[in-house]
């Protein structure tokens, strides 16, 4: 790197440090920091709210910095990606809580950035960069799941709106969402040719929500009704029967986020501590300092080496994809997420082997609330290898786009 | 693959080509069938080190060119994926570490400018059971006059007959399985009271079982201090593994990349065997394991390098997950193959044997899962 650009991002780091230092909310300094937990979130009822968390937003959106590398026209903070990995390298130095977590952030803003009008992007982006809107998503129904170009809600064309009747599931957060993004039928003749992609006001009239229990328990997922639901013309993305091409894109951006979801914590809903800790206390050791269910320790150290494994092949991924600007991701990125899925789930397995009965509590007080959070994410990591791609569906996609193999003679 | 410097690409390219054209498998293969004695061609060995190979990791003031593991590792890689015979692993590695790690400065210059340009062949004889377990030593070396007196046995002593030096681990004090009191010695295959004899293996490579009746040395023959060689053996030993992991890895990679082309090209029920979805998924579980295998491999490498405190546990990842691995992908290519992979005219029965091998060499997947547990701390 030349002298003059290495000088530039000290400067922008710099800078970088001392404003975050100068306008985090003092309240969101001590760990018990009392935030409404929805803050984050934003969306229509924070629009008003001094929650420390909303401040925070709004000042964070003030330099566009909630959506970073996004052009300043709409709001966006305009910087190029070397300095957006700075910022991201001075919040997480710095133990910043992030500013907005949003659906609007990390999936359909990149695809209005791409296919969306001036107008619609000027109507929706700046309200995505300052978490004035909660977005959510609309793609699975309950007859189309891995086979999702089978969607059938209807989307009719009735002069001056559409007229939107049909059922959606796996929303997450619909019952708290402002508005969704929408995969909808415009012509029952084609099935990949004929979905759009909508954008629909969760306040309009013939919209319904219910959220879902899971084998876990409570759940953010819904399902959403719409029941002759009238959207404006002018809330269709891209061209009447373009919407899989950019359904397709986004789910790319979701596949990111739900990979980088799997953190040490296991997955969506895991639970966080370290194998060979809890085995120690749950099991005890021998003589030498091993723990005493020679066994499980060993399947133990199976996953805790694949899990260190996958982050260094994160690590790789990541550093190949900044040295190869321009070529695109490597190869290795492909199964990231089926190998995330894969050790999530082993990884709750033994951690509800390693606690014996402790592994067996679903309420009271005969369980710790770690305990119990166990249990519970142990179930729910079942999903893991459903939601967002089932992980036969990415093998299958791996086979054929990465390794080459050919389509199976159908029939 | 990591990201690597100019230098790196081009000696990466060079080992590709020349194993591609000089040292394809089918040279392995007429390698064993001639029954060579030595189990390599030392013509090729002496080919490799004319190019520098021998002396990639040695410092440039003792005859190398100082340019570090991850350097080996790119040739150890392509040899690998033809099953290229060689001392290179256990000579201009292996030991070219213990003596770094541990020699005096007149030892360095005594063997290492030697080793570097392929003249010297050096390995390590540690092992004394049917299991790598370095720290059970019961090889004895007894303060005698002016020297010592080594007594006992090592076996499966890599290119034990080719070699003019080994690297002994001998007890001078305390008793097997103790770290301490374990030393290391740098004995020569000439002096008298030590015998050899050859091993015949599956993996066709070569290897000794070496006898030490009574065998003296000099003071100077001492590598590192006396009862304290232990930490120098594990580190030569980590050195050693992300070697091996990396001609594994290579190995890997070219087991599943003539499986893909089979899956590819063998017809059955009209079609291409790899069109069937209960192939294709095996497959894909192959290629995400040689990715995450990858990423353990330059780790190990790199932390060397950078002489990162996590070479011990970065070793034995690496060899466990590659290990795993390796024994994956040579079971499915035999078993993809079918009736063509049974035979020996089919170059699938070399991987599986050469995998087992490699495997089992300085510790299985269970002995580095353990370890890795014990470093860990449960």
């Amino acid at each position: 790197m030349a002298d003059g650009a290495h000088h530039e991002f000290e400067a922008f780091a710099e800078e970088a440090r001392a404003w975050l230092a100068g306008n985090y909310p003092a309240e969101l300094k001590s760990r018990a920091a009392k935030v409404d937990p929805e803050a984050q979130w934003g969306g229509r009822p924070f629009v008003d709210s001094q929650d420390p968390q909303v401040v925070w937003m709004r000042r964070m959106a003030s330099k566009g910095w909630t959506a970073p590398t996004w052009p300043a026209a709409f709001g966006g903070g305009g910087l190029t990606a070397e300095q957006a990995r700075i910022l991201e390298r001075e919040l997480t130095a710095g133990g910043y809580r992030a500013p907005l977590a949003s659906f609007g952030l990390w999936m359909l803003g990149p695809v209005l950035l791409e296919y969306a009008t001036e107008a619609q992007k000027r109507e929706h982006l700046p309200k995505i960069i300052r978490g004035e809107i909660r977005w959510c998503q609309g793609y699975s129904e309950p007859g189309a799941g891995s086979d999702l170009a089978s969607l059938q809600t209807k989307c009719d064309d009735k002069g001056d709106h559409w007229l939107i009747n049909g059922q959606k599931i796996w929303t997450s957060y619909a019952n708290k969402a402002d508005w969704c993004f929408c995969l909808v039928r415009t012509d029952t003749s084609k099935k990949h040719e004929g979905i759009s992609f909508v954008l629909i006001d969760m306040a309009s009239h013939g919209v319904e929500t219910r959220p879902i229990k899971l084998i876990s328990g409570d759940s953010p997922f819904c399902e959403t009704f719409f029941t002759d639901v009238k959207v404006p013309k002018e809330n269709l993305v891209g061209r009447v029967g373009g919407g899989w091409e950019i359904a397709k894109r986004l789910l790319q951006y979701e596949r990111q986020n739900i990979s980088g979801g799997f953190g040490s914590g296991g997955g969506a809903g895991g639970a966080s501590g370290d194998l060979g800790e809890l085995a120690k206390s749950y099991i005890g050791m021998d003589a030498s300092g091993a723990v005493a269910d020679g066994d499980l320790r060993g399947r133990i150290t199976q996953n805790k080496m694949d899990f260190q494994a996958f982050y260094l092949t994160l690590s790789r991924v990541a550093t190949e994809a900044r040295s190869n600007a321009g070529s695109g991701p490597s190869a290795a990125t492909s199964i990231i997420k089926y190998a995330a899925a894969t050790l999530a789930q082993q990884r709750s397995e033994l951690m509800v082997e390693v606690l014996g009965h402790q592994g067996l509590g679903w309420e009271g007080d005969a369980f710790s609330s770690a305990e119990k959070t166990i249990t519970r994410g142990w179930l729910r990591s079942k999903g893991n290898s459903i939601e967002g791609g089932t992980s036969e569906v990415n093998i299958n996609v791996v086979a054929k786009r990465v390794l080459g193999l050919p389509d199976p003679k159908v029939g | 693959m990591a990201v690597l410097t100019e230098e790196q690409t081009l000696l990466r390219d060079a080992a590709r080509t020349w194993t591609q054209e000089e040292s394809p498998v089918a040279r392995f293969r007429s390698l064993r069938d001639s029954g060579a004695p030595l189990r390599f061609d030392p013509a090729v060995y002496a080919e490799m080190a004319a190019m520098g190979w021998a002396g990639v990791i040695i410092p440039e003031a003792y005859g190398g060119s100082g340019f570090g593991f991850l350097g080996m590792g790119l040739i150890l890689e392509e040899t690998g994926r033809t099953l290229t015979a060689s001392p290179l692993l256990s000579s201009a590695l292996t030991a070219a570490s213990a003596l770094m790690l541990a020699g005096s400065d007149e030892q360095k210059q005594r063997w290492l400018p030697g080793i570097a340009s392929g003249a010297t062949i050096a390995t390590l004889a540690i092992d004394e059971g049917a299991h790598h377990r370095p720290s059970h030593v019961a090889m004895t070396a007894m303060r005698d006059g002016t020297g010592y007196r080594l007594s006992g046995s090592k076996n499966f002593v890599l290119e034990g007959m080719a070699a003019n030096l080994f690297v002994v681990s001998a007890r001078t004090s305390g008793a097997s399985p103790d770290t301490a009191g374990i030393s290391l010695f740098l004995v020569e295959a000439s002096t008298p009271g030590l015998g050899r004899a050859p091993l015949s293996l599956a993996d066709s490579r070569g290897a000794a079982n070496l006898v030490f009746d009574n065998v003296e040395v000099g003071v100077d023959a001492l590598l590192g201090t006396v009862g304290d060689g232990w930490a120098a053996l594990e580190g030569t030993l980590d050195r050693a593994r992300a070697g091996l992991a990396a001609e594994m890895l290579g190995a890997a990679l070219q087991a599943f990349e003539t499986t893909l082309d089979y899956l590819k090209t063998r017809v059955q029920f009209g079609q291409a065997i790899g069109a069937f979805q209960g192939l294709q998924h095996r497959a894909v579980k192959m290629y995400t394991d040689l990715e995450l295998a990858r990423s353990c491999v330059e780790a190990a490498l790199t932390a060397i390098d950078e002489t990162d405190p996590r070479v011990p546990e970065y070793a034995s990842l690496a060899k466990a997950k590659v290990g795993d691995t390796l024994h994956l992908v040579t079971n499915e290519m035999v078993q993809m193959h079918g009736g063509i992979g049974m035979t020996d005219a089919h170059d699938a029965g070399l991987y599986l044997k050469r995998a087992r091998a490699a495997e089992a060499t300085y510790g299985g997947q269970a002995y580095h899962r353990d370890r890795y547990a014990r470093i860990n701390g449960y």
